[in-house]
């Protein structure tokens, strides 16, 4: 199961290509809207599952580094007025070196204690936007928008070239993630989610590869925040809440979690769920709690993990007539 | 930050009365609702994440209740058992079927219960705030205590949370059914090898984690505004209280559930914005220096 690069280089052009095709085939505000906190959402997703899927460890905070993402490019652009690209890498550098931080401190505990850390420095940091009144804005959150200016003859403030800058980010990101699993670190963070000991005991260091995998989910989940505060020209403290992860979590059981493009299939079916339901009826926790139990007790596991072991029950079913 | 006045009401005894009568509050009825789910966290190993729901049905069973006898006492009993017959099938109907499997499959059973009980209480109390009011036999002028208001219905809630508090430690320690529900955490299989239906006790312990919870929303009706949202709060709260005091301890329940009632009423004098980061501060502290927490034990 070795991945070429190149094949997910020629896979990322088509999907680019056919993403900045897709208006004007179909050209709607509601569809480029869509697309881009699909982005958002989809890399934040991703990048959760780097740490949930491929690590084994259940993070209740990543929502953390969303919000991270969010505030730091806001406030760097507005404080700051560097060139967006600049504001961007700092951004990821913020975000390593928190990531780095936190995770050093988290990774060394087990399962639900990790997963209660992650959220307890979490709701840290949404406490502190709120109490830092001067600096975040408080509870009103980063308002008077955040400059946009041009670079490269790229207008982030039109929402066209938005949509296609978040196309790109996600693709990239999305390109980047897939070649860090299919890369033998990505083997070795599997191997320590079905059996640290023994990873252990073949002279990994167990604790440095999940560090690295922590800081890198915290990189792409906060790029996912840098779209957002882009798409609203703002960043809220809601961003930072501890209901972001739970969406991610939410978002990552619902489109399966053992395939890599899972999360992104669930950030789709959940968006398409919040804009279909609140049209059609009031009582959008009852339709919503309802499909999310047809998913848990029906499927049993996400959408694309239900397919993919479908299918491999097909073939198998299939196999044996065919020798016989 | 302020400073100031947190020092000058720790100069003044009334200060300090009104502020740890009000932690008392918050910590009992944090308290019963914790108890609750370390309790089914410890037996069935399953995260309840629908137990502040379960407190928001008593609160809301109360206000009914309450409304068609006007005995605040029925009120209480109706509300707990109420609750409990609720969490005995939920638990027999949906999270029987979720024993052993991912824990994030069944947070997401819960979290989509949870949005079918918000949704249930909109459609039959209605989408805005209700509040009980506060029964007749409370309503007598307040007791002074070295020039602290504490109104007789806050010393009412102490008391009888306390004493359901010993009740059930008597319970588990020292009966029968405590014996082996504390068996059925440690190794059901024999449990159920010994002839004991494994699966009825299951839905019991469940049921008592429901009773305990509706109490609280009874407990917690006269004084809070009663709204289809209110168990989130209290159910993010108590995981702070079960983390602190340690997942499965009855005492760390009370313990943690103390010290974060009183890190919130102080808190509010001396950080009044920076409250609930006291509180995950606090949380962020015994979590790196004892993870199990301060009563808990490592768990298998």
């Amino acid at each position: 199961m070795r991945h070429s690069l190149r094949r997910d280089i020629t896979i990322g052009a088509i999907a680019i290509t056919a993403l900045v095709l897709l208006p004007l085939v179909w050209p709607s505000k509601a569809l480029i809207d869509f697309v881009i906190r699909g982005a958002s959402l989809g890399l934040f997703a991703t990048s959760l599952n780097l740490l949930i899927g491929y690590g084994g460890m259940v993070s209740f905070g990543h929502g953390l580094f969303f919000g991270l993402g969010a505030y730091s490019f806001g406030l760097l652009m507005q404080r700051t007025g560097m060139p967006i690209p600049a504001a961007f890498v700092l951004t990821i550098v913020v975000n390593a070196a928190v990531a780095l931080a936190i995770g050093a401190i988290c990774v060394r505990l087990k399962e639900i204690y990790f997963a209660f850390l992650t959220l307890a420095f979490q709701m840290f940091l949404y406490s502190l936007i709120i109490l830092w009144v001067p600096l975040t804005g408080g509870d009103q959150g980063l308002r008077g928008g955040i400059p946009r200016p041009t670079f490269l003859g790229i207008d982030l403030a039109d929402q066209k070239q938005l949509y296609i800058a978040s196309c790109v980010l996600l693709v990239i990101g999305l390109m980047l993630m897939r070649h860090i699993v299919a890369s033998p670190f990505g083997y070795t963070l599997r191997m320590i989610r079905d059996n640290a000991i023994r990873a252990a005991f073949l002279g990994i260091n167990v604790f440095r590869i999940k560090l690295v995998a922590f800081v890198l989910a915290g990189i792409f989940g906060g790029i996912g925040g840098v779209i957002m505060s882009l798409f609203v020209s703002g960043a809220y403290p809601e961003f930072a809440y501890w209901t972001v992860s739970g969406e991610g979590v939410f978002i990552i059981m619902l489109g399966g979690l053992s395939t890599f493009l899972g999360p992104m299939v669930g950030a789709v079916i959940l968006l398409l769920l919040n804009d279909v339901v609140t049209r059609f009826t009031e009582y959008y926790g009852l339709t919503l709690g309802a499909i999310i139990l047809l998913f848990a007790l029906g499927l049993r596991r996400g959408l694309t993990d239900f397919l993919l072991d479908y299918w491999r029950q097909f073939r198998a079913a299939r196999a044996p007539m065919q020798r016989s | 930050m302020d400073l100031a006045s947190l020092v000058s009401c720790f100069g003044s005894p009334a200060c300090v009365i009104t502020q740890v009568t009000s932690g008392l509050i918050i910590g009992m009825l944090l308290f019963l609702v914790a108890a609750g789910l370390t309790l089914i966290f410890g037996v069935l190993k399953v995260i309840n994440f629908t137990h502040g729901a379960f407190y928001m049905l008593g609160a809301y069973f109360a206000l009914t209740i309450f409304k068609l006898t006007g005995s605040y006492v029925i009120t209480l009993f109706g509300a707990a058992f109420g609750t409990a017959l609720v969490g005995l099938v939920f638990e027999r109907l949906f999270i029987s079927r979720v024993y052993g499997r991912n824990m994030l499959m069944q947070l997401l059973v819960c979290y989509g219960f949870i949005l079918i009980f918000d949704d249930v209480v909109k459609i039959v109390w209605g989408a805005e705030f209700r509040s009980m009011g506060m029964p007749t036999i409370f309503q007598v002028p307040p007791i002074f205590i070295a020039g602290g208001v504490v109104p007789p219905f806050y010393l009412f809630l102490v008391g009888v949370t306390i004493v359901i508090g010993v009740v059930l430690w008597l319970v588990i320690e020292r009966t029968r059914f405590g014996k082996v529900v504390r068996a059925l955490a440690y190794n059901p299989t024999m449990v159920s090898v010994l002839g004991i239906n494994t699966g009825i006790l299951y839905g019991l312990v469940f049921a008592l984690g429901g009773l305990l919870a509706g109490f609280a929303g009874a407990l917690a009706a006269p004084v809070r505004s009663l709204t289809p949202g209110m168990g989130f709060s209290i159910l993010i709260e108590s995981f702070i209280v079960t983390v602190i005091g340690g997942m499965g301890s009855i005492v760390g329940a009370f313990v943690g559930s103390l010290l974060i009632g009183l890190i919130r009423t102080f808190g509010s004098v001396g950080f009044p914005l920076f409250t609930d980061g006291l509180m995950y501060l606090f949380m962020v502290v015994v979590l790196i220096s004892k993870p199990t927490g301060l009563f808990g034990k490592e768990i298998a």
